[in-house]
């Protein structure tokens, strides 16, 4: 039932997308083809494959940290203040070195992105503990006060000085030390891919089998069971918030190391917004989420050559994605009910 | 470098495998930064893709995406177009100009046209508008037609470009009117048309008649017809719906002629990489009609201006000119190169206020 | 820099206008989660309401007409919402920001005919004599119907909650719905009826944005004003009166940040910019420190279905 609803889900999708391609005038059977199969086994799949992980890896980054703490009952809706924080705090750490080539250069900014989101996280995560506070809220608002210190960054500090006073800042995919190439040429793998990867793992093992893993799902299914059996709400409230605030603040960093190369105004696209909805779709289950990453990818990819060799509007994508994921959750009516069995038992 | 390679024999065997049929097509494709319905910035070069539909019909076929986000998706977008064939490639935000040459170095036989930008290749060509030139007379109208002498200007942010835009107006503004004022708020944003309204309200109360905008929406001039007499300049498309007042005229991107050409050289086999600025002469830039709210002095001393710009007669930025500081820029009769136009990042001497850095 | 041209009386009468859309969103969602169920489809249904709004004034001609259509859009939306989570018993997080997807692309969509299109324009309401108060008169009694409306939405709300049966039953829900359910009330119905309720004032909240504050309609034109309306209500700490009080304290500053740029003050626009959500965010340790004022039933609200 687990893996039938999601198959059902996507045809679903698939048939009511079809109808309102067809109300828009186009083809639908060859809209749902472009979408779901050209980037898959096309012409052209040797260029898109790639491109899904480059578009997917984000994405999974992002939602398997922030699934940790939606398991738990502790929502972090602020992935996208944190992962702009990570490129800024990344990208920064680089451009102080410019023009310098050296090994440690990529480390270093491996750590001060994971750290800048991190820290970014820890404010709606101490705020909580210390004072209570709404991390919905805080967490939300801090997207916004990131959004203007990134403007601010591409306008002033980080501000590539060799750009006629335009903003942005320098490509870090031409320093060579900062750049966040592909592993292997052509495959798209990157080392954000590769973190993402990781993550999947860890999360993995870190929910099956290890200790902490059993506390966030005991909180998020019976809290008042938690705390009977010993977890500390507080600890786990920051362990939460700053694994997911590093692991976005990482996919930021990867990003503008790599495939997005340079701080401009409008360097986030979303990514931790739609993160959340890749955690849903993925049911906040580690392997779950890596397909629903890699789903999503899809839909943009598949979605914008719609958009090109169909005409498709951009508008129409949105509605189809809203609706995928609208049909995943309607149907998970079937598979609710028995984990709401589950639950009141546990309770 | 062997994926490089591997793209650019992809679409060398594909364009030889192709070629027969798509010889007889030419395939344009345009990237957008916003939704084409935006009413502004993006419906405006989607006009000029309509323009190049109706101007060779069968012969050529466009394609486009809207709504890219700047960074990796435009690059995928540009290569995927570049992958389904497309002959030439506008890509039209500023945004854009990294992918469109790390695109174009992998696909050498596909021509690409970048927006606003400075980077240039083989294949790659920037073009721009000189909207200054149109700032210019909208400057002339202002600086006539205020009674408190007070000019509202929204600008998005501060960019060259917008730069350029402010020392423009005000210097024609300046000489027709020697007590002028300028009000600048920065709306730091494209889009968020709610927030223009609140900016063009603000600088009302705080007694500005006339208002000069740079972002896109036509919040302003609603702002100014509630408040009533106000005058505004439509900015990007003509707004004619707020003709004859508060839109008293307009400065409207028109690329339909610039694409039209563009186009034609890649079905001639004549493109070659330039570097194209073109203002009101080229019809780049175009003056909407200007409205009878305008007293016809004022109008006939706009509509001449326009011409001797046109014309080449003459350039908005003719000294003797002085920096907001003080300090000397252009001397008597000395016109602005374009390498300072593209950079402008100071005031014109009379400016209040600070650029925000 | 000239200070004395920023009027005090023209800024305070500014803010109650440009205040409107958000707390008209905010008032509704007030009431969805006072049911005990988060909606974070506001931006969605806002956006909806914009265009349905729009679609309605400019074929009737009637503004008035207009936010009876941006209503009846917010909500026709929100039965969505209603469905996955009152039905099908959906996550509301992942439900709400799909919403917000869903209706970001299908107001573009409906509205595609509609871009540069001059809508009818809602005259201010004429409230004679009492307008002509000084400083009051401008500062309170020169605005246009919806701002007043919102305004009674805003008292309803509040009288509603606190002194009416159905507030209480719809208290009594959101705070323990075992408890509710068991005392014989209808869980589900009234839940429905309440989020149909935020996705009305959400719309009309959209369309004061797409027919009067600006006016036109282009896409995405709301341009994220349902998150800050989300934010309000736990700012809010889910009292009507504090909503209000939020709602002018956001839409204040941005309008002093406007007014300050505009008196030529050298002011660091981004950090101004973010301080209304910094703001927001010492506000909220300052009413969570008073313990009594603590939201104390907001992990409830996220376990409603369960």
């Amino acid at each position: 039932m687990a893996l039938a609803t999601p198959v059902l889900a996507v045809l679903a999708t698939m048939v009511f997308g079809g109808l309102l391609f067809a109300v828009l005038g186009k083809d639908p059977l060859q809209s749902i083809l472009t979408i779901f199969w050209q980037p898959l086994f096309g012409e052209f799949a040797f260029y898109y494959r790639p491109q899904l992980l480059v578009k997917g890896a984000p994405l999974v980054l992002i939602a398997m940290g922030l699934a940790l703490g939606f398991r738990a009952g502790i929502w972090n809706i602020g992935a996208e203040g944190q992962y702009i924080i990570g490129a800024i705090c990344g990208a920064a750490a680089a451009l102080a070195f410019y023009p310098l080539e050296a090994w440690w250069i990529f480390p270093l900014m491996v750590i001060c992105g994971g750290l800048g989101g991190f820290l970014w996280a820890m404010i709606p995560g101490l705020l909580k503990v210390k004072f209570g506070t709404n991390e919905i809220l805080v967490s939300l608002m801090l997207v916004y006060v990131a959004e203007q210190l990134l403007s601010s960054m591409s306008l002033g500090l980080l501000k590539n000085p060799e750009g006629y006073g335009f903003p942005g800042s320098r490509n870090l995919q031409q320093y060579a030390s900062a750049h966040n190439a592909e592993i292997i040429a052509g495959s798209g793998m990157h080392w954000g891919v590769l973190a993402a990867l990781i993550a999947v793992i860890f999360a993995y093992v870190l929910l099956t089998r290890h200790r902490l893993g059993f506390a966030i799902r005991v909180t998020g299914e019976a809290p008042r069971a938690a705390k009977f059996g010993g977890v500390n709400p507080a600890r786990l409230v920051l362990f939460c918030l700053g694994a997911s605030g590093m692991l976005a603040g990482l996919a930021g960093m990867f990003e503008v190391a790599g495939p997005a190369g340079q701080i401009t105004i409008d360097f986030n696209v979303g990514y931790g917004f739609t993160a959340i909805i890749v955690a849903f779709l993925g049911r906040l289950h580690p392997i779950g989420i890596l397909l629903a990453g890699a789903l999503m990818a899809l839909t943009y990819i598949g979605g914008d050559i719609a958009q090109s060799q169909l005409g498709l509007p951009a508008a129409a994508i949105q509605v189809f994605q809203g609706m995928l994921l609208f049909f995943l959750l309607a149907l998970d009516v079937l598979t609710n009910y028995r984990l709401r069995f589950g639950a009141a038992e546990v309770a | 470098m062997t994926f490089t390679k591997l793209m650019a024999t992809a679409a060398l065997t594909l364009g030889l495998a192709t070629g027969a049929f798509a010889q007889d097509k030419t395939k344009v494709g345009f990237v957008f930064v916003g939704p084409v319905g935006d009413g502004g910035w993006t419906y405006e070069h989607n006009q000029g893709r309509l323009a190049v539909e109706e101007e060779f019909g069968d012969k050529v076929e466009t394609v486009y995406v809207e709504s890219v986000a700047e960074g990796p998706d435009s690059e995928r977008v540009m290569t995927q177009m570049a992958l389904d064939g497309a002959d030439l490639i506008f890509t039209t935000s500023f945004g854009y100009m990294d992918p469109t040459i790390n695109v174009a170095a992998k696909f050498p036989n596909v021509k690409f046209e970048h927006a606003t930008g400075y980077k240039r290749a083989d294949n790659v060509s920037t073009y721009s508008a000189r909207f200054y030139e149109g700032r210019a007379i909208q400057g002339h109208i202002a600086g006539s037609m205020t009674k408190s002498n007070i000019i509202g200007y929204i600008g998005s942010f501060p960019i060259p470009e917008v730069i350029r835009g402010i020392n423009s107006a005000y210097i024609h503004a300046k000489k027709v009117n020697p007590d002028v004022q300028f009000k600048i708020i920065w709306a730091y944003t494209w889009f968020d048309p709610a927030k223009e309204a609140d900016a063009a309200k603000v600088l009302i109360e705080q007694g500005a008649d006339v208002i000069l905008q740079h972002t896109d929406s036509t919040a302003p001039q609603a702002a100014a017809q509630k408040a009533g007499n106000v005058i505004t300049f439509g900015q990007a498309s003509d707004m004619a719906q707020y003709a004859p007042m508060p839109r008293v005229s307009s400065i409207i991107d028109n690329w339909a002629p610039y694409y039209i050409a563009r186009t034609k050289a890649v079905m001639d086999g004549t493109w070659t990489s330039t570097d194209t600025w073109d203002g009101i002469g080229p019809g780049m830039v175009g003056i909407g009609e200007i409205s009878d709210a305008v007293p016809a002095e004022v109008k006939a001393e706009a509509l001449e201006m326009k011409d001797k710009i046109a014309s080449g007669e003459y350039h908005p930025f003719t000294g003797p000119l002085k920096k907001q500081d003080g300090s000397d820029w252009l001397a008597e009769g000395e016109t602005a190169d374009d390498g300072t136009l593209a950079g402008m990042n100071f005031y014109v001497e009379g400016i209040e206020g600070d650029i925000p850095q | 820099m000239d200070l004395s041209v920023i009027n005090p009386i023209l800024l305070l009468a500014a803010l109650m206008s440009a205040a409107t859309p958000i707390l008209l969103a905010a008032t509704g969602e007030l009431v969805v989660e006072r049911a005990g169920v988060l909606n974070l489809g506001v931006e969605g249904m806002m956006i909806v309401g914009a265009i349905a709004g729009f679609i309605v004034a400019v074929n009737t001609g009637s503004p008035a007409l207009g936010f009876i259509g941006a209503a009846a859009g917010g909500a026709v939306l929100s039965l969505l919402f209603v469905f996955l989570t009152q039905v099908a018993l959906a996550n509301q997080v992942a439900s709400g920001l799909g919403l917000t997807l869903f209706g970001l692309g299908l107001s573009a969509l409906m509205g595609q005919s509609y871009v540069g299109v001059k809508p009818p324009r809602m005259a201010d309401l004429d409230l004679g004599p009492l307008s002509d108060i000084p400083v009051l008169g401008r500062i309170l009694f020169s605005h246009d119907a919806m701002v007043y409306i919102g305004l009674l939405i805003v008292l309803g709300v509040w009288a509603g909650l606190k002194f009416t049966r159905a507030g209480l039953v719809l208290r009594a829900v959101g705070e323990n719905h075992d408890a509710a359910h068991a005392l014989g009330y209808k869980v589900k119905r009234i839940r429905t009826l309440a989020i149909l309720f935020g996705g009305a004032c959400a719309g009309m909240g959209g369309a004061y944005i797409s027919l009067i504050r600006v006016p036109q309609w282009t896409e995405g034109m709301t341009a994220g004003v349902g998150w800050i309306a989300l934010a309000l209500v736990v700012f809010a700490s889910w009292k009507p009166w504090r909503v209000l009080l939020g709602a002018y304290l956001f839409g204040g500053i941005t309008q002093l940040q406007l007014n300050l740029q505009g008196a030529g003050v050298a002011i660091p626009v981004e950090y101004l910019a973010m301080s209304p959500y910094i703001v927001t965010i010492i506000v909220l340790v300052i009413l969570s420190a008073d313990k009594s004022r603590a939201p104390g039933s907001l992990g409830r609200i996220f376990h409603a279905s369960h």
